[in-house]
C-alpha cells in the first residue's frame, strides 16, 4: 500500500469511528419505539451534568501544574463567573476572562 | 415567525463564541500537520471528514507513524469515546430535521452540543424544524475547517502569539454552564453537582489521561438512579 493510499485509509478509519460513536445513541433510540420515557427524563438531566464534566475536563491539568499557574486558570475561570453573572453577556464573559489569561499567562 | 435570514443571524450571534478558539486550534491543527509533510488539502480533508478537535491532534501523530488501521480505530475509539453520550440529549430535535440529520449527527462536538444545549429555551431555536441548529452547527465546523486551511497554509507566516487562546473553550463551558444552573433550577444543580463530585473523584485517581470515560460513564448512571428515585417529577422541556 502506498503511502498516500495508507494516509486516506487512515483518515477515513477514523472519521468511520467518530461518526460512529456520535451515531450510537440515535440508533439505539430512534426506531418506531422511539425514546422510553425514563430515557427521556434522563436525557434532560444530561445537558448540566455533561458540561459540568466538561468544565473539569478543560480543567484537567490543574492538579499536575505549578501554583502560578493554577492560580492564573482559577482567577481567570472566576473572572469569567463573576463578569458572566454581572453582565450576563456570554461573548463579553468569553473574550475578558480569555484575555485575562493570555495577559497574566504573559505576566507572571 | 422569523424568516431564513433572520434565523441564521440569530444562529450566527450563537455561533460567534466559539468562532476564535476553532479558528486558532484549527490552525494550530494545521500548522502540526503541515510540519509533519501533509499540505493544506490534507488539513481540509480530515477537518472535513473526521471533525474532532483533539482526535486530530492525535491523528497527526498517527499518520506520521504509519500507525496500522486497527490502531488507528482502536485509538479513535478511545479517545472520542465521550461522544457516546452526546446525541441523547438531540433525539427529537434531530429528528424533526429530516435531511440534516445525518450532518447534525455528525457534527456533534463538545462545543457545538454545549452551544445547542444552550440554546434550547429559545424562541428562535425551535422554529423551521431547528433551522437554527444547523446554520449553527454548519458554521462551528466552517470556522474549525478555514482555520485549519489558514493553518496549514500559512501557519508559519504569523508572529503573533496566541498561547493560552485556548482558554476560550473553557470560558464557553464555563459560561454554558452558568446559563443552565440559572435556568435550569434545582434540579440541574444537583445534577452539575454529581457530574463535578464524580469528574474530581475520577481525576485524582485516574488522572488526566484517562477519566473521562470513566466519569461520563458513571455520571449517566447517576443521573439514572436519581432519575428512577424521583419518579414524581413531571418531565418538562
Amino acid at each position: 500500500m502506498n503511502s498516500t493510499a495508507y494516509t486516506i485509509l487512515a483518515i477515513l478509519v477514523c472519521a468511520a469511528c467518530t461518526f460512529a460513536l456520535r451515531v450510537a445513541p440515535f440508533a439505539l433510540f430512534s426506531g418506531k419505539r422511539g425514546m422510553p420515557p425514563a430515557v427521556r427524563r434522563l436525557a434532560m438531566k444530561m445537558p448540566a451534568a455533561i458540561i459540568a464534566v466538561l468544565v473539569v475536563y478543560c480543567l484537567k491539568g490543574l492538579p499536575a501544574s505549578d501554583a502560578a499557574h493554577a492560580t492564573i486558570t482559577l482567577g481567570s475561570v472566576a473572572a469569567v463567573v463573576a463578569l458572566h453573572l454581572w453582565k450576563r453577556n456570554t461573548l463579553l464573559s468569553i473574550a475578558g476572562g480569555t484575555i485575562l489569561y493570555m495577559a497574566l499567562l504573559r505576566i507572571i | 415567525m422569523m424568516n431564513k435570514r433572520q434565523l441564521f443571524l440569530y444562529a450566527f450571534r450563537k455561533s460567534i463564541p466559539v468562532m476564535l478558539g476553532y479558528v486558532f486550534l484549527g490552525m494550530a491543527f494545521g500548522i502540526l500537520l503541515q510540519q509533519s509533510g501533509l499540505g493544506w488539502p490534507w488539513a481540509l480533508l480530515i477537518s472535513a471528514v473526521v471533525y474532532a478537535g483533539s482526535m486530530q491532534f492525535a491523528l497527526v501523530t498517527l499518520l506520521s507513524a504509519a500507525t496500522p488501521l486497527p490502531t488507528v480505530a482502536v485509538m479513535t475509539l478511545m479517545v472520542n469515546s465521550r461522544h457516546l453520550f452526546y446525541g441523547l440529549s438531540f433525539i427529537d430535535t434531530f429528528r424533526e430535521m429530516g435531511w440534516k440529520a445525518p450532518y447534525m449527527i455528525f457534527s456533534l462536538s463538545d462545543e457545538t452540543y454545549s452551544v445547542l444545549c444552550s440554546c434550547k429555551g429559545d424562541e428562535a431555536f425551535a422554529q423551521c424544524n431547528h433551522e437554527a441548529a444547523f446554520y449553527i452547527s454548519a458554521l462551528h465546523q466552517g470556522y474549525w475547517v478555514l482555520g485549519s486551511i489558514v493553518g496549514a497554509v500559512a501557519g508559519e507566516l504569523l508572529t503573533f502569539d496566541a498561547t493560552g487562546i485556548d482558554f476560550s473553550m473553557t470560558a464557553l463551558f464555563v459560561v454554558i454552564l452558568a446559563d443552565q444552573l440559572r435556568g435550569g433550577g434545582r434540579e440541574a444543580r444537583v445534577c452539575a453537582g454529581i457530574g463535578v463530585a464524580i469528574a474530581i473523584v475520577f481525576l485524582l485517581a485516574l488522572g488526566a489521561d484517562r477519566f473521562l470515560l470513566p466519569t461520563l460513564a458513571s455520571t449517566v448512571l447517576a443521573l439514572a438512579i436519581v432519575n428512577c428515585m424521583r419518579r414524581e417529577v413531571p418531565a418538562h422541556e
